[in-house]
């Protein structure tokens, strides 16, 4: 296996080509936020917190879906990066209703702990209030569309891991929505195999088990990388 | 009662009931029963076989899709550059305020590429050009009697 | 339509000696409805402004039994100056056929010359030549962003594997932009052999033309144009007694402006919500269904013919097709050679706005592109020099702003389509076009403050910088060029109480 040598920051990396940008990064130990991607699930690059400066290019590269190359040379701190991932996760807060306080997930949310890290207390943006639903049909999770930051991690799970595909991304632009079925009721989907993958991936509080309450959910996104690892040394029976 | 919208059925032959083909078959089926209702949309997904979510995230994708029964008729006023710069966004608010009837639905659409009509509206399809708002709210009244 | 039924009505009278016949636009759009007079080699351009189709049709009647339509000009009509600007300044070629030829007929557009071309190529079968000329011509794409059209041939050619696709991006989505219809309503099989030229130059087995459903005329001359052209063998296998097959699809779109992007383009190909995702890997080494493609614009491929009839030296710089709108006395479509001088097209060919009020500014590019102001109305419009001046070439839409257009409330208006049309993939597009439409409504309420406006500036940088695709990176292009050539129209806006300090 060939290896490709960058260097990142003030670090050399070696790292076997064919990884990308995002785990050369991990692997040298620099923290860069992500929110859309998760080990185990193919990367799409929306969230675009993860970007990067690459010499020699001129625009900005999300880590999670670059290759490495060797003699990269990779900026992943730079001050017009961190301006540019607090201003991100602010215009995230102002998209949604987004209230700690109440949420399942407080103290246990991706979307939180990044604000913290970003250094933001409140958004610079108007906040948009929209009206948005929460669906309680099934019978087991609930599915708060006020804390939804589209990260389409609930779609890939049920899509690449459980098979089922009861999501997908409804709509589009600022009306779009994680939807399943139809559009319509969860509990109504019969396609939901109740295995509540979605649920350890989600993010935030959006996705989570009925009867939790406020600071109560803690999702297991860590678990997903260990369930994908197994199965494809075929320890873990699909 | 599960319906068998057989009008689908050349089309999804034809495109050999592939996935690939779902916008197609997607408009054609709107083109035959105008609008996609729900069993309409469960049709489509068994026939291609594809999950419902993805059936319906990509029908709602798209503009043209219309997931309620149609109006009676259609005034869809052009949003374009060339339309915008002469007063589109005027006339369309002017259509709204004096026109309120649930047999016409106002609308927008993108530009249509026959700028030099500006600015033009589209009535049941067809372009009407160098609109004003007065003449074409009484145009319009006329149509809806 | 009712014109030509009732012309071609007389025409058909045994011993008219003339034939009637339906063809493509011919360009000077605001002079409508147009026909032209063919005698011999003189073509004249006839505008019809206040006869009707009937009357029309009697005059064409009378005319005939005095002999010659040489002179013919009907009441209610007038003859177009063939020597006026909007004419004489243009270099059809790529055009060369809309208006001349029926473009339902292949026999007509054959006669005309439609695919000796590719008839050539087939014979000479080296398809790195074809691939050599193109380079060597330095076209590049004419679709908005320019990338030199010859590599984009040459890395697809050079792509391992037998299966490849081609795909011709026919999704015109830019307002006021409407050059790729008039070439696709007025001469289909230019762009049909465009693209089997390409086919074979770089091994492509199958074709998709992708057209904006909005287009319901294009859409039905080109099935038709499929049609004949499969019949005749100019499509479909073994073309022209050669080895070379190559097969044409049609899909339509359904009223998404992103589809114009390329990987949301191939997404909805294949029947999926037309989201890009991230490049690399590029259409060229993963496209549709995985498969090496090739996607060029209308305008390109109709480019190909052209320049291996008229070879290198005759092609020159080549030519680039505008729609001209807004506040225009003459609107439509027009050629002219890369490098003409905007105030050439504008103010020349154009007329300057009605009434002679003075330009404000001429919008190029679409909502991905920007506002040149009226002081540099001498530059030349070519790829490098709009570019410097925030905009782009884009696809050729030209829309025309007199003294009395906000810039503010242009930048709003283009703010607001992209918001419309994002995608929503990514945070940048998705929620930083509502604020920056927010930030721009505010100003125009006159609420805004400076701090807003610092804010309008930051956050365009960064959906620039951050989005995903060319939708949301080009997204704030309107807003960068207006607060870069217009900052007045920003700082009159501002709340009285800031506007004074």
């Amino acid at each position: 296996m060939s290896v490709c040598t960058l260097r990142i920051d003030d670090q050399d990396v070696a790292i076997a080509a064919g990884s990308t940008v995002l785990q050369a990064i991990r692997s040298a130990a620099i923290a860069v936020p992500t929110l859309c991607h998760l080990d185990g699930l193919s990367p799409v690059g929306a969230c675009r917190l993860c970007l990067v400066e690459v010499e020699g290019s001129e625009r900005l590269l999300a880590a999670c879906v670059t290759t490495v190359q060797d003699g990269m040379r990779i900026h992943t701190n730079s001050s017009r990066l961190q301006e540019m991932r607090r201003t991100l996760i602010e215009l995230l807060f102002s998209e949604g209703n987004h209230i700690c306080a109440i949420c399942v997930a407080n103290g246990q949310c991706e979307l939180q702990d990044l604000a913290v890290r970003v250094g933001m207390d409140h958004s610079r943006f108007s906040y948009r209030y929209p009206n948005r639903c929460v669906d309680l049909s099934h019978p087991q999770f609930g599915l708060d569309h006020n804390r939804c930051i589209l990260c389409t991690r609930c779609v890939r799970v049920c899509d690449e891991v459980e098979g089922a595909h009861v999501w997908d991304v409804g709509w589009r632009g600022e009306h779009c929505q994680i939807i399943s079925g139809l559009a319509e009721p969860w509990g109504a989907v019969e396609a939901c195999t109740n295995c509540g993958k979605c649920i350890e991936v989600c993010p935030t509080g959006a996705l989570f088990h009925k009867g939790e309450g406020t600071d109560e959910k803690h999702g297991h996104p860590g678990r997903l990388a260990a369930l994908v690892q197994g199965r494809s040394r075929q320890e873990l029976e699909p | 009662m599960p319906q068998d919208f057989e009008q689908l059925d050349p089309v999804l032959r034809r495109h050999q009931f592939r996935a690939d083909a779902l916008l197609e078959v997607l408009a054609a089926a709107q083109r035959s029963y105008g609008y996609l209702s729900a069993p309409l949309l469960r049709h489509v997904a068994t026939s291609l076989r594809l999950p419902l979510s993805r059936v319906q995230g990509t029908a709602s994708f798209y503009h043209l899709f219309r997931f309620t029964p149609p109006p009676r008729h259609q005034c869809l006023v052009c949003t374009g550059t060339a339309c915008h710069v002469q007063g589109a966004g005027g006339l369309l608010q002017e259509l709204k305020q004096h026109l309120n009837c649930p047999e016409l639905d106002i609308g927008e659409v993108r530009c249509v590429g026959t700028c030099s009509g500006a600015p033009l509206v589209l009535v049941d399809g067809e372009i009407w050009n160098h609109q004003r708002a007065p003449a074409l709210i009484e145009a319009l009244q006329e149509l809806l009697q | 339509m009712a014109l030509l039924d009732r012309c071609a009505e007389v025409a058909q009278q045994p011993g008219s000696g003339i034939t009637v016949k339906g063809v493509g636009c011919h360009g000077p759009c605001s002079d409508g409805p147009l026909f032209s007079v063919a005698c011999g080699d003189e073509v004249r351009l006839i505008s019809v402004q206040s006869s009707s189709a009937s009357e029309l049709a009697m005059e064409l009647q009378e005319a005939l039994s005095r002999g010659s339509l040489r002179e013919w000009v009907p009441r209610g009509c007038r003859s177009l100056d063939p020597q006026s600007p909007f004419l004489a300044l243009q270099r059809r070629i790529v055009l060369e056929r809309c208006g001349q030829i029926d473009p339902e007929d292949l026999s007509d557009a054959e006669s005309a010359g439609a695919y000796q071309q590719l008839n050539a190529v087939l014979a000479a079968n080296n398809p790195e030549a074809v691939i050599d000329l193109v380079r060597r011509s330095g076209l590049r794409g004419r679709g908005g962003a320019g990338y030199p059209t010859g590599l984009k041939w040459a890395t697809v050619a050079a792509m391992p594997g037998a299966e490849k696709r081609l795909v011709c991006n026919a999704d015109e989505g830019d307002p006021g932009a409407f050059m790729d219809r008039t070439i696709l309503e007025g001469d289909p099989h230019s762009v049909l052999e465009g693209m089997a030229i390409a086919a074979f130059a770089v091994g492509a087995q199958h074709g998709f033309i992708y057209i904006r459903a909005e287009y319901p005329l294009a859409i039905a001359r080109l099935r038709r144009a499929i049609a004949q052209a499969q019949q005749q063998g100019w499509l479909g296998t073994t073309i022209a007694g050669s080895r070379f097959s190559f097969d044409l699809e049609l899909r339509v779109g359904a009223g998404a402006y992103v589809c114009g992007e390329e990987t949301a383009l191939i997404h909805s190909i294949e029947g999926q919500r037309g989201v890009p995702r991230p490049r690399p890997p590029y259409p060229a080494e993963h496209g549709v269904f995985g498969l090496p493609t090739l996607i060029n614009n209308v305008e390109t491929y109709a480019n190909i013919p052209v320049l291996h009839r008229l070879g290198l030296e005759r092609y020159g710089v080549g030519t680039k097709v505008f729609s001209l709108t807004g506040h225009v006395s003459r609107s439509g479509v027009i050629e002219v050679p890369i490098g003409t001088s905007l105030r050439t097209i504008v103010e020349t060919m154009a007329g300057g706005p009605p009434d002679h009020k003075p330009i404000k500014a001429v919008q190029t590019g679409g909502p991905s592109g920007g506002c040149i102001p009226a002081a540099a109305l001498d530059t030349p419009v070519d790829y490098d020099s709009l570019q410097a001046l925030g905009t782009i070439m884009g696809s050729g839409g030209m829309v025309v702003m007199d003294s009395t257009t906000n810039m503010v409330d242009v930048a709003a208006y283009f703010m607001a389509f992209s918001r419309e049309e994002s995608c929503g993939k990514c945070i940048p597009c998705r929620t930083g076009t509502v604020q920056l439409e927010l930030l721009l409504r505010k100003l125009l309420a006159r609420k805004a403050t400076v701090a807003d406006l610092e804010q309008l500036e930051r956050l365009s940088e960064t959906v620039r910088d951050a989005s995903l695709c060319g939708l949301g990176q080009s997204a704030p292009k309107p807003v960068l060029s207006t607060l870069r050539h217009f900052r007045a129209d920003y700082l009159a806006l501002l709340q009285p109480l800031e506007a004074s300090r």
